[in-house]
């Protein structure tokens, strides 16, 4: 095991919605200076477990430790303001806004002369754009765009480009490289290296079982919203990594029968429902 | 008032003019509207329209309504309709009449008690909007009936009906109810301050910022920490409030309350908002297009009169306005994101 120390840990948390329970009994721990892989199929609770973190949810039972102390969110903000940043899954961006705006949406630099508070658009175009550009998308160059002329994959860096500004402690990224190009998605996971090797704690979901075995340290799967499998880097090979990611299924099976069908229908493949 | 082109959130322009700049800015569409309006009663107006009776009639109508489009407008920019504003002015013109006509009470009770109505109507409308998933819409129309009823009744048990006298005192009835030189009711100056207030609240403070967010991506807005809930509650007590103030202008102007009349508020205050270039599924707008806005539909609910024609063709023309705004208002967003990917 790691002897780095835990910055966050997770135990027995289950969270209901009303009667549907999504998390059960989930235990895990966060270190600084090591990468963590959340993985599992669609709806197995990864978001749900990150929102639990960012503050967005309350955890139904179970205790939430930040170095050790327990503590309650008292929403988004507090998690924020504890040095948990988070890019979650969808949206975080609003088209109609420019890109400073954008940036430092609820943590607004402002100037100012005693109650007034003046909002510095100046200083955040100013940040926002040096924060971007350093992710790699150079094309961003003033402030006062509106985010909404921007492509799917800037959005995102710049979601995850205002994370990474305000992680102080703790990165949490949701699907991160989902909407992105090769390019870009490898830029990404050097930033989370680039975060894991400054001291941080990352969370990362991803359903690429080649991003997550770049990055990861340590990993977690989760299976109907509980933890299937935690285990460290080097103790599963490829394969193993991606059956349980599956939802514990044999891929290789799976492949199996695809060809099976295949042979059945012509050499066509099977219509697949296009993965998120 | 601060310079417009540092604050709007849309603001393209970095440094220096451009036709092109000034054109994307969400404003430009409202003040071109004002401008041909105008010119359009100027001409069939003609000098009376031009001179200080035009002018204070139509600022006069604009300050009434101005003064309420404006917190309308920001719950637009929000992702939010209030419809209990045109309940709220004849609630809040009655609590006063009530208080200080009826029981005698000094006018600042009477005011007090009827801003403490447009804030508590608003106070209500928010927790239900916001602890609910009914739309803004059916609340604040459910809103606007039961305090449309609870007015007459009160009007009636207290009463016995629907209009209430109160005579002010010299200072209160110059202060909020009286015509200066005989023309331009002091209202003018109160939609100015309220202007002034707004214009900072969005454009120049960061919780500005918020607002806009509410109404680009609520969800998003609640997990960067934004306290959604709170400022939606805030913004529905200050249309409230600026109900109540007009409620409370309008009785000290005519000296009587009465417990029907607000209706016209709902329509006209949206309308002003959309004609001033404020998206209708939120996320856009600004003051200074909210306040143009409210000026063109004012020149053309006066200019009708100078220009004497047929009252009927005001209201074609103000739908015509509303649904020509609706149109720039769209392909003036589509200027605006276009920007990024235009310049390479
Ligand atoms: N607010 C909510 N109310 C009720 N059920 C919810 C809520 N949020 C999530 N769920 C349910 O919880 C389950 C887990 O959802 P979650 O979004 O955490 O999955 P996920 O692992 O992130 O999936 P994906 O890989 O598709 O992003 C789903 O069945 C979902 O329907
Ligand atoms: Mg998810």
């Amino acid at each position: 095991m790691s002897d780095k120390k835990v910055v966050l840990e997770l135990k027995n948390v289950d969270k209901s919605f009303g009667p549907i329970d999504v998390l059960h009994e989930i235990s895990l721990k966060v270190r600084e200076g090591e990468v963590l892989c959340l993985l599992g199929d669609n709806g197995a609770g990864k978001s749900t477990l990150i929102k639990t973190l960012a503050g967005v949810h309350n955890a139904t039972r179970g205790e939430i430790l930040v170095d050790g102390e327990p503590v309650i969110f008292s929403g988004p903000r507090d998690a924020q303001d504890r040095g948990i940043a988070t890019v979650h899954q969808f949206g975080g961006t609003y088209p109609l806004m420019s890109v400073g705006r954008n940036f430092f949406m609820g943590q607004e630099p402002t100037k100012g002369f005693g109650p007034f508070k003046v909002y510095d658009r100046k200083k955040a175009n100013k940040i926002a754009v040096e924060e971007v550009q350093k992710m790699g998308i150079t094309r961003i160059d003033d402030g006062d765009r509106l985010v909404g002329g921007l492509s799917g994959g800037e959005r995102q860096s710049l979601a995850i480009a205002r994370a990474v500004y305000f992680g102080a402690r703790v990165l949490i990224l949701d699907e991160p490289t989902a909407a992105l190009g090769v390019k870009q998605a490898a830029h990404v996971l050097r930033i989370v290296n680039e975060a894991k090797k400054r001291g941080l704690a990352v969370i990362f979901i991803t359903h690429q079982v080649m991003h997550a075995m770049t990055v990861g340290d340590h990993f977690a799967v989760l299976i109907r919203g509980a933890i299937a499998a935690d285990f460290r880097k080097g103790e599963k090979t490829r394969e193993e990594i991606t059956d349980l990611m599956a939802g514990g299924q044999n891929m290789a099976d799976l492949e199996q029968e695809i060809e099976g069908y295949m042979e059945a229908h012509d050499g066509h493949p099977p219509k697949v429902e296009p993965a998120e | 008032m601060s310079s417009p082109a540092a604050n709007a959130p849309a603001d393209t322009a970095t440094s220096g003019f451009s036709i092109g700049s000034l054109i994307r800015r969400p404003e430009a569409g409202s003040l071109i509207g004002f401008v041909v309006v105008y010119i359009f009663f100027a001409i069939l107006g003609g000098a009376v329209f031009m001179g200080a009776p035009g002018w204070s009639s139509w600022l006069n109508i604009a300050a009434e309504v101005g003064i309420i489009a404006l917190p309308v407008g920001l719950l637009m920019i929000s992702g939010e309709f209030d419809i209990s504003v045109g309940a709220v002015v004849p609630a809040s013109s009655v609590t006063c009449a009530l208080l200080s006509g009826q029981f005698g009470l000094p006018a600042i009770v009477g005011i007090g008690g009827a801003l403490s109505v447009g804030l508590l109507v608003g106070f209500v409308n928010g927790m239900i909007v916001t602890r609910t998933s009914i739309p803004s819409l059916i609340v604040t129309i459910g809103i606007m009936f039961a305090v449309m009823g609870l007015t007459l009744g009160l009007a009636v048990l207290v009463k016995g009906s629907t209009s209430v006298g109160y005579v002010p005192d010299p200072l209160t009835k110059s202060l909020l109810g009286t015509f200066i030189g005989g023309m331009f009711n002091v209202s003018i100056f109160w939609w100015m301050g309220f202007i002034a207030v707004f214009f900072y609240f969005l454009h120049i403070s960061p919780i500005g910022n918020w607002v806009f967010a509410l109404g680009g991506d609520a969800e998003s807005a609640r997990n960067a920490g934004v306290p959604t809930a709170k400022l939606k509650v805030s913004l529905f007590m200050m249309s409230g409030f600026a109900a109540a103030f007009v409620g409370i202008a309008q009785v000290m102007t005519y000296q009587s309350a009465q417990v029907a009349g607000g209706q016209p508020f709902i329509f006209n205050s949206i309308m002003c908002a959309v004609i001033g270039g404020v998206i209708l599924t939120g996320g856009a707008g600004s003051i200074i297009g909210i306040v143009l806005g409210t000026m063109t539909f004012a020149v053309v609910n006066q200019g009708i009169f100078f220009a004497r024609l047929d009252p009927n063709v005001g209201s074609i023309i103000i739908g015509a306005l509303l649904l020509a705004a609706v149109l720039t208002n769209d392909s003036f967003r589509a200027l605006a994101l276009s920007y990024a990917t235009k310049k390479k």
